[in-house]
């Protein structure tokens, strides 16, 4: 099979030194805030809610196997339950948050379904999941229950109100709701991956054959893993509208969308819990130094002055260098530094 | 004796190939039954049509009474039947001990408990100091004891064994004789695909012969050794002169 559909940093044990580690990351999470202001405190939030796209990529297309090339469907489905329901029918973020969850969740059984019922792996289920994703950009925009490619906003209430999830006077705590968000998905891949249901996941994605000898039903695992990844990056997703206030076909199911959630779990390593984390860190501080290296670069740069784009460029050509140079991301590369170190 | 597992008139083809015709052949309980025979006769067809991976074109596979007919893979391994692969399949990026709880989550739900006993199937074959060693990284040997433990560890009835000793230095076969032999002294019954014939003379209670996907003989290990027709199809006058 393709390398890039399979590739994987280091055995998925999650050692206690691990759920240490990630507690201890959480809790300096927690503390950031205070160190930043309004500028860092918008990277820090966008951060972490790349982190929790990555980490519900990861479940499925790092842990079970079923690269996604199309996860701005679930993504959408969140941002759009919490927008319709907020703005149609007054109901809360927080259970538009639920709902669009669960609903990514059902999609992703529905479609996940189809495509391993017709025994869709690789590649081939890459692309079927950006042609359902794909689907679902062309259906918005022809919906005119949803706006058609005009969008939603959502009207902004003022101050600051807990269940509308909008912060004008102390925008830190939207950091700290997606920051919770996060630490329900990493909770629940810490789970996962020390249960069953994940030693089955990996099973299936290493030797689907072997693992359904030992009595693993591949269909049921890879059906949980697509659920639960689907749940997780809609919350992202839900998260996202009511951070920006807006939006549209595009925003919701566009290819960028998908090639952004995919980005930080590979830059990162595929199938680690680090991963997504890593990966969010790291695109996101070279996303800004990029930004401010265009509105005013050192003079032998002049020319880059004003360029549009260069960000895109920039992850781009990052995500060829990783795929080439470290197929298993930052975390993988560390490992190998560190196991090199230890003989 | 019962038959524990019944196969009744069993074929099956691969487009024109004709891999198994007619078979009929029972394991009973508590035995080993050595499956032998020379390449393509058949037999890891037979394991796969068992096991559940393919489906025959006719016949009946019965175990314990209930037909195995149509059933998935995992629905098999469910019943009791476990099985290694010729060519090893290891979980690569598992441990060792993770690969082996792969197959003791079949039994029990907590991952503490198929902990538990995965690190005893582990000893079972000796594979202890290597239980955090990645599977991707273990020798062939090592490789072999792995997909023994694994299948060993789902706690299965029947055990189907596929070339376990192939390719085994003889000090490793030898290991490898003693761990299956331990293995139905604990109750479960094993059929074994193997080439290595002193070892599987000496390890099986009764041995079928494979022979261009039908069953050519059926009896004890020195019954078969002085089967002529057995002699003029597989094993060659030079191994009855060895045998004698």
């Amino acid at each position: 099979m393709n390398s890039l559909f399979k590739r994987v940093a280091s055995p998925i044990r999650l050692g206690s030194k691990d759920v240490r580690g990630l507690f201890v990351v959480v809790v300096l999470l927690a503390v950031l805030p205070l160190f930043l202001s309004g500028f860092g405190l918008t990277i820090a939030t966008v951060a972490l809610m790349f982190a929790l796209m990555g980490t519900g990529w990861n479940m499925m297309g790092g842990y079970a196997g079923q690269f996604s090339f199309g996860h701005a469907a679930y993504f959408g489905i969140g941002a759009y339950s919490v927008a319709v329901l907020l703005t149609k029918y007054l109901l809360s973020p927080w259970v538009g948050l639920l709902i669009g969850g669960l609903l990514a969740a059902l999609f992703g059984l529905l479609t996940g379904f189809l495509s391993f019922r017709y025994k869709l792996r690789g590649p081939y289920f890459a692309l079927a999941t950006f042609a359902f994703a794909e689907m679902l950009r062309l259906l918005a925009s022809s919906s005119s229950f949803i706006n058609k490619s005009i969008g939603i906003h959502i009207p902004l209430v003022g101050g600051d109100d807990w269940a509308r999830i909008q912060f004008e006077d102390t925008r830190r705590n939207s950091y700290f709701v997606i920051l919770f968000l996060l630490v329900l998905a990493l909770a629940t891949t810490v789970w996962m991956v020390r249960a069953r249901v994940g030693h089955y996941m990996v099973a299936i994605r290493d030797d689907e054959d072997a693992a359904a000898a030992l009595g693993v039903n591949p269909l049921r695992y890879k059906l949980i893993a697509v659920a639960l990844s689907g749940f997780f990056t809609a919350l992202a997703g839900g998260f996202y509208v009511q951070y920006f206030l807006f939006i549209d076909p595009d925003l919701a199911f566009g290819a960028l969308v998908s090639i952004q959630i995919l980005l930080r779990p590979i830059v990162g390593g595929v199938g680690t819990i680090w991963g997504p984390l890593v990966g969010a860190g790291v695109l996101s501080l070279l996303g800004e130094w990029t930004r401010a290296l265009v509105r005013q670069p050192p003079a032998f740069l002049g020319f880059l002055q004003g360029v549009n784009g260069l960000d895109g460029m920039l992850f781009g050509a990052i995500l060829i260098a990783v795929i080439i140079f470290a197929p298993d991301g930052v975390v993988g590369v560390v490992r190998r530094i560190r196991a090199r170190a230890h003989r | 004796m019962s038959a524990l597992l019944e196969m009744q008139g069993v074929s099956k083809s691969f487009g024109g190939l004709q891999a198994l015709k007619d078979v009929t052949l029972d394991v009973h309980e508590g035995e080993i039954l050595g499956l032998i025979g020379p390449n393509g006769a058949g037999k890891t067809t037979l394991f796969n049509l068992i096991s559940g991976a393919i489906r025959a074109d006719e016949g009946g596979i019965r175990f314990r009474e209930e037909s195995l007919v149509g059933l998935p893979a995992y629905a098999v391994a469910e019943r009791g039947i476990a099985r290694t692969f010729q060519v090893v399949k290891p979980f690569g990026q598992l441990s060792v001990l993770a690969n082996v709880m792969v197959g003791s989550f079949l039994r029990v739900r907590k991952a503490s408990e198929a902990q538990r006993r995965a690190t005893a199937v582990v000893h079972l074959v000796g594979l202890e100091p290597m239980m955090e060693t990645p599977a991707s990284s273990l020798t062939l040997a090592a490789r072999k004891r792995l997909e023994l433990a694994r299948a060993l560890a789902t706690e299965p009835t029947l055990l189907l064994l596929d070339e376990v000793m192939a390719g085994l230095t003889p000090t490793e076969g030898a290991e490898m004789v003693q761990i299956v032999r331990d293995i139905r002294s604990t109750g479960i019954s094993i059929l074994l695909i193997e080439h290595v014939m002193a070892a599987v003379m000496s390890v099986s209670d009764r041995i079928a012969v494979l022979h261009h996907g039908e069953v050519l003989a059926v009896g004890t290990p020195s019954g078969i050794a002085r089967d002529q027709t057995v002699i003029d199809a597989y094993l060659g006058e030079e191994f009855r002169i060895a045998g004698d």
